[in-house]
């Protein structure tokens, strides 16, 4: 399967190995390396939070290597980038289909979106790549950015 | 022939999940044989969608009672439980 998500990760954008209290805190990390980037607007972060507070992004994959896929409206956005990090210690987030639901979650990707065909690619190769249980293994086993790059490269 | 079904596929935002969700569904339902006219929307907006269409597809929560059969899966996403949503698809659009 081909794994093109790096198209869309900025390397400058990818934190592995974060140790984060919260969702929140999650989402701020990777909204600033966003933002240092030049990808979004200092509304984004909270505008993302907000979000997840109404419609949750978390996605069961059926044990404790979850993701979640947060993002905002495009006002908030300058150009269409995708940020990435795995946690050390899953993070809860409430569940995309039961925002009643937490999911402990490992694997965060931060979308930065205001194009409406390359969100849907992006979605597409995002869904595409957390079908496969060993790719998100080695995501989460990812050292370095040549790491994730070679495996979603 | 019958009268195509009609499926409404909702998101948060009705529209990159939701067409993301759309498009595995029309290529698998293809194999099968089976068409049908697809729509898209936000999930505040389906209860107001909901007159002429025959399924609803949806990813987020849902009002209850919406008097039509909804189906709510994350498996064209995560691929877990894909084959059992495409089966439930299948015989929603066949019955």
């Amino acid at each position: 399967m081909a794994q093109a998500l790096m198209n869309y990760l900025d390397p400058g954008a990818i934190v592995l190995g974060l140790k984060a209290a919260t969702d929140q805190d999650v989402i701020r990390i990777l909204a600033d390396r966003l933002e240092s980037l030049g990808y979004i607007k200092p509304s984004f972060a909270e505008a993302v939070i907000a979000r997840e507070a109404r419609l949750p992004t978390g996605l069961p994959l059926g044990g404790k290597n979850n993701v979640a896929v947060p993002h905002t409206d495009p006002v908030h956005v300058l150009k269409p980038g995708l940020a990435l990090a795995t946690l050390v210690d899953p993070v809860p987030f409430s569940n995309m289909e039961d925002a009643d639901e937490k999911l402990e979650v490992k694997v965060v990707f931060l979308m930065a979106l205001n194009d409406k065909d390359m969100q849907i690619e992006m979605l597409q190769e995002i869904a595409g790549t957390i079908q496969s249980p060993e790719v998100i293994a080695a995501l989460i086993a990812s050292k370095s950015v040549e790491d994730v790059s070679r495996l979603l490269g | 022939m019958a009268k195509q079904k009609t499926v409404l596929f909702a998101c948060g935002t009705g529209i990159a999940t939701s067409t993301v969700v759309a498009h595995a569904v029309e290529d698998a339902m293809k194999e099968r044989g089976i068409r049908f006219n697809s729509r898209q929307c936000k999930a505040t907006e389906v209860a107001g969608q909901i007159d002429d269409v025959d399924l609803v597809v949806t990813t987020t929560q849902l009002p209850k009672d919406l008097g039509k059969p909804v189906i709510t899966t994350l498996a064209f996403l995560t691929g877990i439980g894909k084959a059992d949503a495409l089966d439930k698809i299948e015989a929603a659009l066949r019955d």
